[in-house]
């Protein structure tokens, strides 16, 4: 569509500049991600090419060292438990929210979202003087509820989304049907908007995931994440076990991140079928 | 049962009567809708907005000098603020000082009072050893001999943190003082330090949008124009940075802008340069990387709005003889500027709160408002002045997503 059936000269220069334009911004968006993936495969301990050599020593280092073994466990620990937290409590407020008699909805909505607006420097730093006095600091419980405050939103926003297609009838009709709310959650609305469920807890997952400044100020040292332990390294010396990390992290974040995009299109779809 | 009972017209009683079984039940859902909120509203409480606030209150309640000195802040109430108090008020300040040491709270106190006064911390340790001397009978001769105790300054100080509420830290993150006439003046230029870090954090958040928008905009704008099926593999190279945490992006720069890495070696044979250039550490390698960071939050906004845009309007526009800057200009670019407005905003407000690129990429003269933050928390212990400092950086940018939420919604914010 961008060229006219009968192009003037002007026309296919300025086409031809926003290509070339476009190809650059791309380029310069895909091979910084990309360039960790093939360093992380030297067999070198230096990050420049032409690579030395193929080898997975890096990855026996992230993955079989104590050290990292212990980051990456910490890790799915406070992840998983972020996501349970999140998914349940964002479920629930995004099923409140999307009723229309749900009282201040204008001022609650962005209370819930502003944790990611919020510079995450400040709110580490509160967690950290809060938790202190009342015992939860080097938890791993005092890192889940920082983390489900940071994740939460995407599992409002998700469920909401999903929410906006769901006919409110069928909860009626559930319920002249002699269907307890209970039940007519889990039999009729769960179904429909299980995609958008999902799609927010891998949302919450990947958040806790990569997460690192709440970590910083809350984690002591053997609560350190995987995250948390690259910053350290960064900082420290530039190891090529830091690119194998990278790697690893970057490819489980797209892939739980395309999943849940595929997921919430399909739970769109899918409420509408039945609408 | 008599059947006609149904068919008399309602009186006016039960039409009330209906009337208010029907609130009841509005407001059972409406109770039963909040209900299912309270859980998450708790905790985000509990783990958001009560530390915020105990992190803010600390940036104007600091009980340190009026808990050290209970009796010299009794004793300077007749002060009448002009030179040395009397002796009764120097007789106090021996004895809490003396108290002080005693039940362990003279560091601390020293410290907080260095906070406010710079270099008292070494004054109030070699006082209270002085006091602390066998056979010191006269405390007042003492403390008079210090030149310390002489200053006008040092006592405006100890009055103002006899109340345990004070506006200075909040006037010291933004290099205002209190002086000795009890007027607010600016600190002298070696003390200046917030302000240009204020500015630096908002030099860069506009230069970073600026970056993103010139870099995004043609690209959102190809992608929206392209069929469908080749948008859908375009937009996946936005995407998948997006997708990719912060800080493994960060890293990825670390490794990009080291003296021999890509950034270099282009550049070099493009000829660019001739000398490879410290990238790592630098302002120009900082820009760069939040950029990159940035660019799917600017891009995605002004993409979902040209998504909508029929094709058939400019084709409209260039048969009603528009020329084809007039219609972009006058067609396209209107219909655009709430996407344009929105990522850019989004995109400034995340960058005032950037830590983690700078911390790694950036110099000592590139460090943001948020590294000083973490810095007063982590290195220097002065939680005052982090709190302050956090005051300021949280209205701004709360002033921020106040007018991004009335202007544009916060549908807007969607993560994509």
């Amino acid at each position: 569509m961008l060229l006219s059936p009968y192009p003037t000269i002007g026309e296919r220069i300025r086409v031809t500049l926003l290509w070339l334009w476009g190809a650059l911004v791309i380029a310069f968006l895909m091979v910084p991600i990309l360039i960790p993936v093939p360093l992380s495969f030297n067999s070198g301990t230096f990050f420049v090419f032409p690579l030395e050599g193929l080898s997975t020593r890096w990855y026996e280092v992230v993955l079989g060292t104590d050290r990292w073994q212990t980051a990456i466990g910490n890790s799915l620990v406070i992840a998983f438990g972020t996501t349970a937290l999140a998914t349940v409590l964002g479920t629930l407020t995004a099923i409140a929210l999307s009723s229309d008699r749900f009282p201040a909805r204008r001022i609650i909505m962005p209370l819930v979202i502003s944790p990611l607006i919020v510079p995450v420097v400040i709110t580490a730093v509160g967690s950290y003087l809060f938790y202190a006095r009342v015992g939860l600091a080097s938890t791993y419980l005092g890192i889940i509820l920082a983390h489900t405050a940071l994740a939460s939103p995407f599992v409002v926003v998700t469920v909401g989304a999903s929410l906006t297609g769901f006919d409110r009838n069928l909860m009626r009709a559930a319920s002249i049907a002699g269907a307890k709310p209970v039940v007519a959650f889990y039999r009729v609305m769960l179904p429909l908007i299980l995609p958008g469920v999902l799609s927010g807890a891998a949302f919450a997952f990947v958040t806790s995931f990569d997460e690192v400044v709440v970590a910083q100020f809350l984690a002591s040292a053997n609560q350190r994440t995987m995250p948390l332990e690259m910053f350290i390294g960064l900082r420290e010396r530039l190891s090529p076990a830091i690119t194998a990390a990278a790697t690893l992290m970057m490819v489980l974040s797209i892939l739980l991140l395309v999943v849940a995009n595929l997921l919430a299109r399909r739970g769109a779809r899918k409420v509408k079928s039945v609408a | 049962m008599d059947q006609g009972q149904f068919i008399t017209a309602p009186n006016a009683a039960d039409t009330r009567s209906v009337a208010a079984a029907i609130r009841r039940s509005q407001a059972r859902e409406r109770l039963r809708s909040f209900a299912l909120a309270m859980p998450l509203l708790t905790l985000l409480l509990l783990s958001f907005g009560i530390p915020i606030a105990i992190l803010l209150s600390r940036a104007v309640y600091d009980p340190t000098i009026a808990n050290a000195l209970p009796l010299t802040g009794a004793a300077m109430q007749s002060w009448s603020g002009n030179g040395i108090p009397e002796d009764k008020t120097l007789e106090a300040l021996a004895a809490d000082l003396k108290a002080s040491q005693q039940n362990g709270n003279l560091s601390e106190f020293a410290k907080g009072l260095n906070a406010r006064l710079p270099g008292a911390r070494s004054h109030i340790l070699k006082t209270a050893r002085a006091l602390d001397k066998e056979g010191v009978a006269d405390t007042v001769s003492v403390i008079k001999s210090m030149p310390f105790w002489t200053s006008p300054g040092t006592w405006a100080t100890i009055v103002r943190g006899r109340h345990a509420l004070t506006s200075f830290y909040l006037l010291s993150a933004v290099d205002l003082r209190w002086n000795a006439d009890g007027s607010i003046e600016r600190v002298p230029p070696e003390q200046a330090i917030f302000l240009r870090v204020f500015a630096r954090t908002f030099l860069m958040a506009a230069t970073v949008t600026l970056a993103t928008l010139v870099l995004g905009f043609p690209l959102a704008y190809l992608i929206s124009s392209v069929p469908k099926t080749l948008g859908a593999i375009l937009i996946v190279a936005v995407l998948l940075p997006f997708w990719t945490s912060i800080l493994v992006r960060t890293a990825a720069w670390t490794v990009l802008l080291q003296k021999f890495g890509l950034v270099n070696d282009v550049l070099l044979w493009l000829g660019v340069t001739g000398t490879r250039l410290d990238l790592m550490y630098s302002r120009l390698g900082l820009v760069i990387a939040m950029t990159h960071i940035q660019l799917p939050f600017t891009l995605l906004p002004i993409y979902s709005v040209m998504r909508t845009i029929q094709p058939s309007q400019m084709r409209a526009a260039y048969s009603l003889g528009g020329r084809p800057l007039t219609s972009f200009l006058r067609v396209y670019l209107p219909q655009v500027v709430p996407g344009i407005m929105a990522g850019c905003l989004l995109t400034f407000i995340l960058c005032l709160g950037y830590y983690i690129t700078p911390a790694l990429i950036g110099g000592a003269g590139d460090q943001l408002i948020s590294n000083f933050i973490a810095n007063y928390v982590n290195v220097e212990l002065n939680w005052e002045m982090a709190a302050a400092l956090s005051f300021i950086l949280l209205v701004f940018t709360m002033g921020l997503y106040a007018v991004f939420a009335r202007m544009l919604g916060l549908d807007r914010l969607k993560p994509v």
